[in-house]
């Protein structure tokens, strides 16, 4: 088996429109949550939102580009080149025959859907753009990067509601070792953030009108955010062979499944998750320091959550560190465990934990040392990535420092 | 149809019940009316009456509306007909 490492990383999100930026954010606990601003944005209930602010896809896509790229395609592209040119990686012969890109979305290109469904249903129009469909498919993202950057191996889209992205990411590292692809582009992208996309969410009764406040006793629900994260993520001796600047070392991964529920999470999926990551890493669960929690702010997630960790670390949950960072960027859905390994990332490699911000009153029910407020400087050997998504569809990510 | 008849009506339908069995003093979780069964039925009162219910399944005990009987929730709906009409 291969060791897989992180080469490269590129985000855009409400916290920032790179890495430094995002990670910045993290560490001084600013929240990129405010007032949404789209059409009929006044005939929603939940009016708030992790939105990304002054994008200007105009200037960075031709106009043939834009009318093929949905939003989400988008950020996947803004995060590729960000992720790609960190790498260093030119993907030709060999190379780029066999390496591919494996990313997660839940909805795809929903806004596209929305702004179609408007034109022949409230418009009237009869007749839409001939690339409709080509856009708003859920492959199109990873389809693009895989033209942009010659990626020709195995490639496809993972849809898992709001763990789409780590079961990408476990897709991708799994291929890496076992030596099917030498390198994989991999994370996800979710652009949610329009009337059609939030009036949806609405209707569950699970958003919150004001902050998104994990762990909190006070919580009242979830916020949706928007964005992409991508990772390169490569062969060791691969990386090292090339000199590669090496970020944290990918080390193990599991899924699974509650079969119980299409909304409510349970305890023993989280932690059959949990604890399977770390024996797939071969890793005490002592040696983990931070866990990059799902913690979405509703009361069901947070508490479900909380008493995971308990069940798969036993007494060392009261001693490693665990925190929300979608109290800051929003509940990205389908791209959100991407834009969350770099949590984990900039924990291992710069000993900085991101904090939960809007925590104000603990809740015994989530007792565990959740970061609240500031970032913390922490020396941390192994970090947890957690995703649990509608559908009971669990897949946790283990991250090594190297 | 009386509000009161129409809301018992919702209720037993999501429970599986005749509308006899939804007396005003059950609570939601004695009709068997879990998370998801009452975000729907909530959903399906609004639709009846068109009115908007401030209901967050977050912290269903703790809002502007009372969800502890069937009582409650009949009084709640005629005090937003009411407001909203």
């Amino acid at each position: 088996m291969k060791r897989v490492v992180i080469t490269g990383a590129g985000t855009i999100n409400a916290l920032g429109h790179s890495v430094p930026e995002t990670l910045e954010a993290m560490r001084e606990g600013r929240c990129g949550i405010g007032p949404l601003e789209f059409r009929d944005v006044e005939r929603l209930s939940i009016q708030i939102g992790g939105q990304v602010r002054g994008f200007g896809a105009e200037g960075r896509f031709n106009r043939q580009q834009m009318t093929l790229y949905d939003r989400f395609t988008q950020f996947t592209l803004a995060a590729a080149k960000e992720a790609l040119a960190q790498a260093g990686l030119e993907f030709s012969g060999e190379l780029s025959a066999r390496s591919g890109v494996v990313l997660g979305t839940a909805g795809g290109g929903v806004g596209t859907w929305d702004d179609n469904y408007r034109s022949v249903y409230e418009d009237g129009k009869n007749r839409v753009h001939p690339f409709v469909v080509p856009k708003l498919m859920n492959n199109a993202a990873a389809s693009h990067v895989s033209m942009e950057y010659n990626l020709k191996g195995p490639s496809f889209t993972v849809s898992t509601a709001c763990a789409s992205s780590n079961h990408a990411m476990a897709l991708a590292f799994q291929m890496v070792r076992s030596g099917m692809a030498p390198a994989m582009v991999t994370g996800g992208s979710e652009s949610m953030l329009c009337f059609g996309g939030v009036k949806a969410w609405e209707g569950l009764r699970v958003m919150s009108r004001d902050a998104c406040r994990p762990f909190s006793a006070n919580r009242n629900g979830m916020v949706q955010g928007e964005g992409a994260g991508i990772f390169v993520f490569e062969d060791y001796d691969h990386a090292r062979r090339r000199g590669a600047d090496i970020m944290a070392e990918v080390v193990g991964f599991a899924m699974s499944s509650d079969a119980a529920d299409i909304v409510m999470p349970s305890k023993q999926g989280a932690a059959r998750a949990m604890a399977g990551a770390l024996a797939d890493a071969g890793i005490a669960a002592d040696r983990v320091g931070y866990i990059n929690a799902h913690g979405t702010g509703t009361t069901a997630n947070d508490k479900t959550e909380c008493a995971a960790v308990a069940d798969a670390f036993g007494p060392h949950a009261d001693r490693l560190m665990i925190s929300s960072t979608k109290s800051m960027h929003g509940h990205l859905i389908g791209g959100t465990g991407a834009v969350e390994l770099l949590a984990c990332i900039m924990a291992l490699r710069d000993g900085v934990i991101a904090p939960t911000i809007g925590y104000q009153e603990p809740d015994p029910e989530c007792a565990l040392d959740v970061v609240p407020n500031e970032a913390r400087e922490a020396a941390v050997e192994v970090a947890l990535s957690n995703a649990f998504a509608f559908g009971g569809l669990n897949a946790v990510l283990a991250l090594a420092r190297i | 149809m009386s509000i009161r008849d129409k809301v018992i009506a919702i209720i037993a339908e999501q429970a599986v019940l005749e509308p006899s069995d939804v007396t005003p003093d059950s609570t939601l979780e004695e009709l068997g009316i879990n998370s998801l069964g009452l975000v729907e039925s909530i959903f399906a009162i609004e639709e009846a009456f068109d009115i908007t219910i401030p209901f967050n399944a977050n912290a269903p005990g703790t809002g502007d509306f009372d969800i502890s009987s069937v009582a409650a929730i009949i009084a709640g709906i005629e005090r937003l007909v009411r407001e909203q009409a």
